[in-house]
């Protein structure tokens, strides 16, 4: 039989807030175990949540950008369930009103087309603590520095139909809400991690199948093993006359399989109402229009201009605005290199990409800014150096030796475009090489190359490569 | 100095007749030799009360002195107060040391009010007798064979036996009104949203109220003076400007209209409370006011809305006290849950585990609809039936319990009966309203209230009209025998 896939993420995105979403405390990631964590958020006897307003100006954000309904008014629920790294004995949450309503984001498939996912909804909910079950001989310790961080839980529609799928929108929601600056992204730091429903039924069924949720998956990579493992258990089970049943799964990236976690029977009944602690969350209309307006360029706009504005392939305009980082380390490279686009695009992906990735950098952290990529490409384009010279600046410049002018001026890098010295270099290299001579004229085109080859050892790369082109045809040419 | 109000004795340390330190020492004093009829304290706090007396009379000394400082009072333990055992009443709190003071505290620490110490009440306010503490029950000063009412028994003891001239309260369904009234001494509980819950151990965060408890409406003005206005750490606290309570006390009450609900006056209210609730409405005539028929067809309905919704909410903010950070944790758990399960059933008593129980259930998936939710609607039922009735009238009045204060022990097995002595004081709390009770008469020796109920954020006008009873009666100015000296 042949089997579909139907797949549905919830994804949790820490916001970036300085705060908690209803406390004071920090939000701050790696502190002391318990050093962020205020009378609030270790729920003690009295005290009261009060909203964060950031929070909530970043989950609209959110949802203006994924074209969503923002909710006029929305409704902050607890969610009852007894933990220990749950102080209160609830999660304030957002159950039936949520402020994020039913948005949209579209997702490139392998085969270029693109595909609608449907967003059902995103809600404002508090994190828990932490449980520490190591170096406690025996008993567990609680950490809630975590307790109270603001979550933005994005809830797809089951509408996602593999693994590849699934990670593909995952991947657009992270460089979205990057864009946005509303959360970080870290997903080792769990910023943004991702439960995912799993079901399948038999192709041109119309009846979804039993699902199974995989919880806390926090890397792309874990999402794609974990959902594709779900998938061949579930067939399996099926085909071997067997049941899905409805239940919680956790991934072992070791083991590189999924395992029951609980049944749906053992599942909690979370008894959600409304949190009389707070009131109902209104959001006027003028909030809404003003961060409408104050919304920065999205990926896929930036994307069609980059095509547009600086005739990129649709592939490049797609890797250079796939963070907001580099796409703007881009364009400030093409504004101050004054134009040259797709060199500028070029260089961009490659070496500067391949440096930043081989000392793990940010491009923040780059040793060489926008405007000195601009000056060394500069001096490729007036002729200064060639291509493959700069290739050999660039590095001098990453490794701290100076700016692109300074190197070339310090090094002897300059080029060599006087055709007369260049035209020394070729008759020496053709005298001294009569055989190939011999060979290349006889018809053994493919020895140009070695003309050139030598050439440019005499010239230690220093001759303009269309010079020495032209130049060593017509040298060769002659009787 | 005890048989005098904030008032007068606010007006004595002004003219240096005495300090806050001997005063503050007096009460002490009292507490220390009568309390052992009482029990209306959980904890008494002598010597932090004559530093704070200490420091107001030093503000007095500079010239800062306000209209309260220097007086000293009891705080019900239900609020938060740092570096002081807070409990509840609980078994589950007894160990519980706040390290913050709730927002009330402050207010009434910055008005320079030197804490006597905490108060005896019901085991997290779930009670209307005062029973349900873990510390044994307070007695009404009037007859020690009796209950106090609660669940702000011990504040109102400790009142109604001069034992502190004021002290706050909380009330969720009565727990202000009722103990009031059946101790003989006057209390107000404000309209949601008008005090800060900020530091108030909570029971029913939509319905909980804190307010003061007093010998006058006038000294219950003054305290509301402290007491109320906006508070950023509580969502549900209002920004609303607080006028001065005491402005408007004096007010001539000609023309204005009363309401007298029909459902309060019908069966189960006490002859000889009906006689007293009857003389208060013709004194009320007597000073000018109009008393009209007025009908709220939905009062019937609260005390089981009550007990779905306050229940409900109870079940989850008690879900904190789980033996993990703070308060009880039973001895050698055997994992997780056992921790949970005999922390829990060992730290809190019948009454609070009844009502979490009840609770739970009626937020269980299933069951939310026709409890919760119904009830929620139910709750606006009751609003609405009051926003028609301040159409017509100005405050409503009515008894404020339909009994006087009952024996000890007498109610104890059967809830319901417990659950109805707050017939009168629950639609209140339900609809968010200001309610005050203040004396009225006596009934077999034992106080009876009567109870006003004005609009949204009219407490001055009730105050307004208890104020100007008291200065035509005297009810409020009697002594419980025992208690004279």
């Amino acid at each position: 039989m042949q089997w579909e896939t139907v797949i549905g993420l919830e994804i949790h995105a820490q916001l970036a807030t300085r705060s908690k979403i209803f406390s004071g405390a920090s939000t701050a990631y790696g502190a002391e175990p318990n050093a962020q964590a205020c009378a609030i958020d270790l729920g003690l006897p009295g005290v009261l949540p009060v909203l964060n307003a950031e929070a909530v100006r970043m989950a609209v954000k959110f949802g203006l950008a994924i074209d969503a309904r923002i909710a006029p008014l929305s409704v902050f629920a607890r969610k009852n369930y007894f933990y220990p790294d749950l102080p209160k004995g609830y999660q304030i949450s957002q159950y039936e009103l949520p402020v994020v309503q039913q948005g949209t984001l579209d997702i490139e498939l392998e085969d270029g087309v693109c595909k609608t996912i449907g967003i059902t909804r995103a809600h404002l909910e508090e994190d828990a603590g932490k449980s520490l079950h190591e170096d406690f001989h025996g008993m567990s310790g609680i950490d809630l520095n975590r307790a109270g961080t603001p979550l933005l839980e994005i809830v797809s529609e089951p509408d996602l139909r593999s693994a590849k799928e699934a990670v593909a929108y995952m991947k657009k929601l992270h460089a979205l809400v990057r864009y946005l600056e509303i959360c970080d992204g870290n997903m080792q730091e769990g910023s943004f991690r991702c439960d995912a429903n799993v079901s399948v039924r038999p192709l041109g069924s119309e009846k979804l199948g039993t699902r199974a949720e995989i919880k806390n998956l926090n890397s792309f990579r874990f999402v794609e093993r974990a959902i594709n493992y779900e998938i061949e258990r579930q067939i399996a089970l099926l085909e071997s006359g067997g049941a899905v049943v409805q239940e919680t799964r956790l991934f072992d990236p070791d083991k590189g399989e999924t395992r029951s976690m609980r049944s749906k029977e053992e599942a909690n009944d979370y008894r959600y109402f409304p949190d009389p602690d707070l009131l109902q969350l209104e959001i006027d209309s003028g909030l809404i229009e003003q961060m409408r307006a104050d919304l920065p360029e999205l990926p896929d706009a930036k994307r069609q201009r980059f095509i547009k504005e600086y005739t990129l392939s649709a592939y490049d305009a797609g890797v250079l605005t796939a963070t907001r980082e580099l796409a703007d380390f881009y364009e400030a490279v093409v504004k101050a290199a004054q134009g040259e686009p797709k060199l500028v695009a070029n260089w961009v992906m490659g070496d500067f990409s391949a440096a930043l990735n081989r000392d793990n950098l940010d491009i923040a952290q780059s040793p060489v800014s926008a405007v000195a990529l601009a000056a060394l490409l500069n001096r490729i384009t007036d002729n200064t150096i060639s291509g493959k010279i700069a290739k050999e600046v660039f590095e001098a410049m990453w490794a701290g030796e100076g700016e692109a002018d300074a190197v070339i001026e310090r090094k002897g890098l300059v080029q060599i475009t006087d055709t007369s010295a260049i035209s020394k270099v070729i008759d020496e290299v053709i005298a001294a090489n009569p055989t190939q001579l011999a060979q290349y004229r006889s018809g053994k085109d493919k020895l140009f190359g070695f003309f050139v080859g030598q050439v440019m050892k005499q010239t230690q790369g220093k001759a303009n490569p269309a010079q020495v082109n032209d130049l060593l045809k017509a040298k060769l040419a002659e009787d | 100095m005890h048989n005098k109000t904030i008032a007068q004795l606010s007006a004595g340390l002004a003219r240096g007749e005495f300090s806050s330190v001997e005063l503050t020492q007096s009460y002490l004093e009292r507490i220390k030799r009568l309390d052992v009829q009482l029990n209306s304290f959980i904890t008494q706090t002598g010597d932090l009360a004559l530093e704070a007396a200490r420091a107001a009379d030093a503000r007095r000394a500079k010239g800062e002195a306000g209209p309260l400082t220097g007086i000293p009072i009891a705080h019900k333990d239900i609020f938060c107060t740092q570096g002081v055992k807070t409990s509840c009443a609980s078994k589950m709190l007894d160990n519980f040391i706040s390290p913050y003071n709730a927002t009330v505290i402050e207010r009434f620490a910055a008005a320079g009010c030197p804490m006597l110490g905490k108060t005896n009440m019901d085991e997290f306010a779930m009670g209307s007798s005062n029973e349900t503490s873990v510390y044994g029950p307070v007695k009404n000063p009037w007859d020690l064979q009796r209950v106090p009412g609660g669940s702000s028994g011990g504040s109102a003891a400790a009142v109604a036996a001069r034992l502190a001239p004021a002290a706050t309260g909380t009330d969720t369904g009565g727990s202000i009104r009722q103990p009031a009234a059946l101790t003989g001494i006057t209390g107000i509980k404000p309209t949601y949203g008008r005090v800060s819950r900020f530091g108030m151990i909570a029971f029913a965060s939509s319905l909980d109220q804190a307010g003061p408890m007093a010998h006058t409406a006038q000294d219950c003005a003054l305290l509301l003076n402290v007491m109320a206005g906006f508070d950023p750490r509580d969502s549900t606290c209002v920004d609303q400007p607080v006028p001065d309570y005491t402005a408007t006390l004096d007010q001539p009450l000609k023309g204005l209209k009363i309401g007298l609900p029909k459902e309060f006056f019908a069966e189960g209210m006490e002859p000889e409370v009906a006689a007293v609730i009857e003389a208060a409405v013709a004194q009320y005539r007597q000073l000018g006011a109009i008393c009209v028929d007025i009908s709220l067809p939905n009062s019937g309905l609260s005390v089981p809305a009550y007990y779905v919704v306050a229940p409900a909410e109870c079940s989850s903010n008690l879900a904190r006290f789980d033996g993990v950070r703070y308060g009880y944790r039973c001895a050698q758990p055997k994992d997780l849950l056992d921790l949970y399960t005999r922390s829990r059933g060992e730290g809190f008593g019948a009454e609070v585990k009844r009502r979490i129980m009840v609770g739970t259930y009626a937020l269980s998936a299933g069951y939310y609809d026709a409890y919760y939710l119904k009830a929620q609607k139910v709750r606006r039922l009751i609003a609405d039936d009051f926003k028609r009735a301040f159409s017509e009238v100005d405050i409503i009045l009515g008894p404020t319990t339909p009994t006087t204060a009952f024996k000890l022990g007498e109610k104890t097995d059967d809830p319901v009966t417990m659950y109805l002595s707050d017939i009168y004081t629950i639609a209140v709390n339900l609809a968010g309203l200001p309610g005050l009770s203040m004396p009225a008469g006596f009934a077999q020796g034992l106080p009876v209230g009567v109870q006003l109920i004005g609009s949204y954020f009219d407490e001055a006008r009730l105050l307004n009209a208890a104020h100007q009873y008291q200065q035509h009666t005297d009810w409020h100015t009697r002594l419980p025998t025992g208690f004279e000296g």
